[in-house]
């Protein structure tokens, strides 16, 4: 069992063993910082090409009883910028371009005469803390196609009040959960939480849920992801 | 699986000392970028955990623990999220092919934590922890050292499990409610994190204490005069 080499050839071999181990070092190219950034996005990127292989546009988000309800007044307000943008709602309408038939200014009556969803859906935040909401809107799925978007495209884009912006994967817009919302918990959306319309999207993070929207377009390119995607977050994050 | 033995032989003193071949190369590539992406993970965990370090609920938002951001990898929570959910890739990889290398190859049994290994536990703890007598050791890895062995495995498959649970809680919702939900699940995937890291505080103890020849070993694969060779 045992065979006999010299302690040399002995040496000399432990040093190709040790060789062997270099592929490790490669690990060291993201302690360059000129490599570093353009590695995380690649990293990032492989990241969110999974999240949307993982995504089944068929699978619903869990919802809750409403005893299992945060109570409104501990829905966190979060915002980048004002709690409050100043709409005017007298005068709000969502504006639609890009892929679609009818383009135009939308008022809130007319997202209103879509069909109400209600539903009790768990809100995560990219931070860590999570609270369950209910909210209430029309399908955003049912609006694309009031508005005769093309479906195959790639995105559906949206701008806000609070000049925040946010994009959407086709796929994720039209799930059946994906709200154009206007109620939180049977009331009118108020203004913190983004009144007259914001995005409910209870399978993707907390900051693609834009608040106060002003417009909405359909896409396949995308000049800016989102307010925090461009800064480094990931874009798709689907939860 | 016949160990390689090898007598290697001085040829100016005439000097016999026996290596054994312990370590694949398989296992010790793995070893080593695990052990990498897992200084990573941790790192770059503590400093998502800065961003709401607590279990509650968010308002009021109460400070668990107040991490040393000089502790934490990644700079912000962004920042700390692209190499988290880069180096998971390789964590979860290496994980991978070490399970898959160590189960095709039988060599599994090496380090596997079975039922006639728990009565040789205590009298090593006796012995590493109490000053007891030393237990004779016949293999590479004594009933201690397997049972630690076995956890940091079940323990790295935990956490990806747990991290999955955080990372996906809709699409693999059915992982989130065996840990009671995407909250609880944080919690797991922070618990399961210390129990990890409190292997590797262990691990890196008993490298300084025992043995430059078993890093060696982690390194070249061979070990030099290991004591479970009988003389």
């Amino acid at each position: 069992m045992s065979s006999r080499i010299e302690k040399k050839k002995f040496k000399s071999m432990n040093r190709r063993e040790l060789l062997k181990l270099t592929p490790v070092l490669a690990l060291g190219a993201f302690a360059i910082p000129k490599l570093q950034a353009p590695l995380l996005r690649m990293g990032l990127g492989f990241s969110d090409w999974a999240s949307e292989e993982f995504f089944r546009p068929g699978h619903l988000a869990t919802t809750f009883a409403s005893s299992e309800l945060t109570p409104f007044n501990k829905f966190p307000i979060n915002d980048y910028d004002v709690d409050d943008p100043g709409v005017d709602f007298d005068r709000w309408t969502l504006t639609v371009t890009g892929a679609v038939r009818r383009p135009g200014d939308y008022t809130l009556a007319q997202i209103q005469a879509l069909p109400r969803f209600r539903q009790n859906t768990r809100h995560v935040c990219v931070e860590g803390w999570d609270v369950i909401g209910r909210f209430g809107g029309a399908r955003l799925s049912d609006f694309l196609k009031t508005i005769g978007a093309d479906l195959t495209a790639r995105y559906v884009y949206v701008e806000c009040a609070d000049d925040y912006y946010e994009s959407l994967d086709m796929a994720t817009a039209l799930h059946p959960q994906t709200l154009l919302c206007y109620e939180m918990y049977d009331q009118p959306l108020t203004r913190e939480h983004g009144a007259p319309v914001r995005l409910t999207i209870p399978t993707k993070i907390g900051y693609k849920q834009a608040k106060y929207l002003t417009d909405l377009q359909v896409t396949n390119v995308l000049a800016r992801v989102g307010y925090w995607e461009d800064q480094g977050y990931s874009s798709f994050y689907g939860l | 699986m016949s160990t390689q033995v090898l007598a290697i032989e001085d040829a100016k003193t005439g000097e016999v000392t026996e290596a054994v071949y312990e370590h694949p190369f398989v296992v010790r590539l793995c070893h080593w970028l695990n052990a990498i992406s897992l200084f990573v993970m941790a790192g770059t965990g503590l400093q998502i955990f800065r961003a709401f370090p607590s279990f509650g609920a968010k308002i009021p938002e109460k400070v668990l623990i107040d991490w040393p951001k000089s502790l934490a990898i990644g700079g912000w929570l962004g920042g700390a999220l692209q190499w988290h959910l880069t180096f998971m890739w390789i964590y979860m990889g290496t994980g991978l092919i070490y399970l898959g290398y160590q189960i095709l190859g039988g060599n599994y049994k090496q380090v596997l934590f079975v039922r006639r290994d728990i009565p040789g536990v205590w009298p090593m703890v006796r012995h590493y922890f109490f000053f007891g007598p030393k237990p004779p050791i016949r293999e590479a890895y004594n009933p201690l050292q397997k049972h630690a062995y076995t956890s940091a495995i079940i323990l790295g498959g935990l956490s990806v499990a747990t991290g999955f649970a955080v990372w996906k809680p809709i699409q693999f919702s059915w992982l989130a409610w065996m840990m009671g939900g995407f909250h609880y699940a944080r919690l797991w995937h922070f618990l399961t994190m210390w129990a990890m890291l409190g292997f590797v505080f262990g691990h890196l103890v008993m490298v300084v204490l025992h043995g430059w020849n078993n890093f060696v070993s982690m390194l070249t694969g061979w070990k030099k005069d290991p004591e479970y060779i009988a003389k």
